[in-house]
């Protein structure tokens, strides 16, 4: 498969509609998780533990059976000064009253720009990549996984067999067997996230892409998309923003460029992402052959075995 | 990036410093990749798998000989393997009752299907060659008759394909495991086949062993101490050449196995080639710490694989390492 064809086309589609994907700008998350709670509705995810990890605002930890999006929160004191005090221009109206409620003057604003931390949170809404060069579809022996129309990658629950072989696959860490809870039809089988296939097929867009409040996830045609991200990157290098950049868009990578892909705001491994993720498949060929040779030493081993024995 | 994020860990002084500390970022040290969903089934279906590979060379190898000593416990052996490696894989799966979806396709792609190729054209080979050592048992009037008479040529033909298919039986499941983003089991790839088909022979030869009068065990014996000889050597080259990864090679659970796998297989085939040609006990010694060698490698290759997906300075640091030198 040559590294720049479109994947829908090169498994055989004739004439497949414009490749989709997403494009998540995590500088505009205000971590509201509208998009998770989105996708488990829509997609009938049941719930993944309730329990508080004690780490952060994030309770679903990770991409998983049973979180098809996932919502990263990193508190992170940030290098460099604290933030400016913002204008105050109160004069303009009546004096404030205090009504006992929080927050009657800005966040920071009573705290001398010298005793506030430099502290950044950092959100990231997390999916699967639906990459253009897919391990988990790949590896997978019964052809549960396949590609769609769209160029996405989908599991077709009555066909897995539940082998698991997906699982260590996937560079990213996406793809999981769902393990409970007991009497859901999924459980024994790989799950991640469709794209929400069955709403691509109406024209719908995918229900986080619907749900997110600040267009920090977009849905559309991957090269749009591309295009969008490469605006938006440069804008924000333009404000000063120089830590912005762009995760999974290049079809140079490890992967063949991802289906859904990042603005991030530091290094991919804080968000909990692979800094230089590879599709494992690509070193194939190169173990097929040491196995051959492998098998072939064994035979050889054996005939020298009896060999041997003839000698003396 | 400062190192006071979350997740930010040093790595633990080691007694042996084969590579340098690495600071790293982590997502609150969440693993990146997954492990696998695998449980004790897939070590013992590669250890079963191996062991049935080797035992069907063996037997070949002593039907042209006319060692039927030696073919006996050997063509048994590889049938008994296969089923349980079978039963372990089936057992492994989380929708059991789905398992002929594998037999749906046939991808070069995904190691997990070509073994299933292998072993249905093996598993019934195999088992044709143990059942025609079956004969002997059959009443006096079946025996004489025409089937009697061409179950010794059937087994013999059978048993030669099996033979043909058993290393490729061995080998498959080390690409099986190196064509995953575990770290240590990637990083093992170059190695890891010559590891398997070794700990293959080495049990296979040990089996047959235990179940053979020494006088017909030579050919048992130089395959289990070649064996044994090969996945230590292929073991101490594949920890040298994986890097960071090689840590939990040697760590924990994994560290334990591969410790008692060296001592085992080393052990044992010391007292093969000592031993075992003159004492039916020492042989048969030998031959029980050659299988337990071979079982405790794949555990250990195993585990190791595990701790390695579970940690994710494995991925990032040896990931942060390979980008920098590109780019530089
Ligand atoms: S991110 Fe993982 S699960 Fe998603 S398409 Fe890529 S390999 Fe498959
Ligand atoms: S668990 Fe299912 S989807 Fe994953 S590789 Fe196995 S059969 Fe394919």
């Amino acid at each position: 498969m040559s590294n720049h064809q479109d994947p829908a086309t090169a498994v055989g589609y004739v004439d497949p509609p414009a490749r989709k994907g997403f494009f998540t700008d995590t500088s505009v998350c205000i971590g509201c998780k509208a998009c998770e709670v989105a996708c488990k509705e829509w997609n009938a995810v049941p719930e993944d533990g309730m329990t508080l990890t004690g780490h952060s605002y994030d309770n679903s930890v990770g991409l998983g059976a049973s979180t098809w999006r996932h919502v990263a929160f990193i508190e992170q004191p940030s290098e460099g000064k604290p933030p400016e005090s913002p204008p105050n221009d109160d004069s303009a109206g009546a004096p404030a009253v205090g009504l006992g409620m929080p927050a009657m003057t800005r966040p920071g604003a009573d705290t001398p720009a010298e005793e506030r931390t430099p502290f950044r949170w950092l959100m990231e809404s997390d999916v699967c990549k639906h990459c253009t060069h897919a391990a988990c579809l790949d590896v997978c022996p019964t052809g549960a996984l396949f590609r769609t129309e769209f160029g996405t990658v989908v599991v077709q629950d009555d066909i897995c067999n539940g082998c698991g072989y997906c699982v260590p696959a996937c560079p990213y860490g996406v793809i999981e067997r769902r393990e409970g809870p007991a009497g859901d039809d999924a459980v024994g089988l790989a799950q991640k996230c469709t794209l929400c296939y069955d709403r691509l097929k109406c024209d719908l867009e995918p229900a986080c892409a619907k749900a997110c409040p600040t267009q920090s996830i977009q849905f559309g045609d991957l090269d749009e998309l591309r295009e969008r991200a490469d605006a938006r990157v440069a804008a924000l290098h333009g404000t000063g923003v120089a830590d912005a950049r762009l995760y999974g868009h290049d079809p140079d990578d490890g992967v063949g460029g991802t289906g859904a892909f990042f603005l991030l705001l530091d290094e991919p491994e804080v968000y909990g992402l692979p800094p230089d993720p590879v599709v494992t498949t690509r070193d194939l060929p190169q173990m097929w052959r040491g196995a051959a040779l492998a098998a072939a030493t064994l035979l050889a081993g054996a005939v020298a075995a009896f060999a041997g024995g003839a000698r003396r | 990036m400062t190192a006071t994020q979350p997740g930010t860990r040093k790595s633990r002084r080691r007694d042996r410093a084969m590579v340098p500390e690495a600071t790293f970022t982590s997502y609150y040290g969440r693993p990146i990749v997954k492990a696998s969903p695998w449980t004790a089934d897939i070590p013992a279906y590669l250890f079963l798998g191996g062991l049935a590979g080797a035992s069907s060379l063996l037997a070949a190898g002593a039907d042209l000989a006319g060692n039927t000593a030696l073919r006996r416990p050997t063509r048994v052996t590889a049938l008994v393997a296969i089923l349980g490696s079978l039963a372990a894989l089936v057992h492994d799966l989380g929708r059991p009752a789905r398992f002929h979806h594998m037999l749906r396709v046939a991808k070069v792609t995904s190691p997990m299907s070509v073994g299933t190729w292998i072993l249905t054209a093996y598993g019934p080979m195999a088992g044709l060659a143990a059942v025609a050592e079956a004969g002997r048992l059959l009443p006096r009037a079946v025996a004489d008759g025409p089937v009697g008479r061409a179950l010794p040529g059937a087994g013999r033909a059978a048993g030669a394909v099996a033979a043909l298919l058993g290393p490729a039986v061995a080998s498959y499941t080390a690409v099986l495991l190196s064509d995953t983003a575990t770290p240590a089991w990637h990083d093992g790839r170059r190695d890891l086949p010559f590891v398997f088909v070794g700990s293959a022979a080495a049990a296979a030869g040990g089996m047959a062993m235990l179940a053979t009068p020494t006088a017909h065990a030579g050919a048992a014996r130089r395959m289990a101490v070649g064996g044994a000889v090969l996945d230590l050597a292929m073991s101490a080259r594949m920890e040298s050449a994986m890097g960071l990864s090689a840590e939990p090679m040697r760590e924990g659970r994994a560290g334990t196995y591969r410790s008692a796998a060296r001592v085992l297989t080393a052990g044992g085939a010391a007292l093969a080639a000592v031993a075992g040609r003159r004492s039916r006990a020492g042989s048969a010694l030998a031959g029980a710490a050659l299988l337990a060698g071979s079982a405790c490698t794949r555990f250990g290759i195993f585990h190791a694989g595990q701790q390695s997906a579970r940690d994710p300075r494995y991925t990032v640091v040896a990931q942060r390492r390979r980008r920098e030198a590109r780019e530089e």
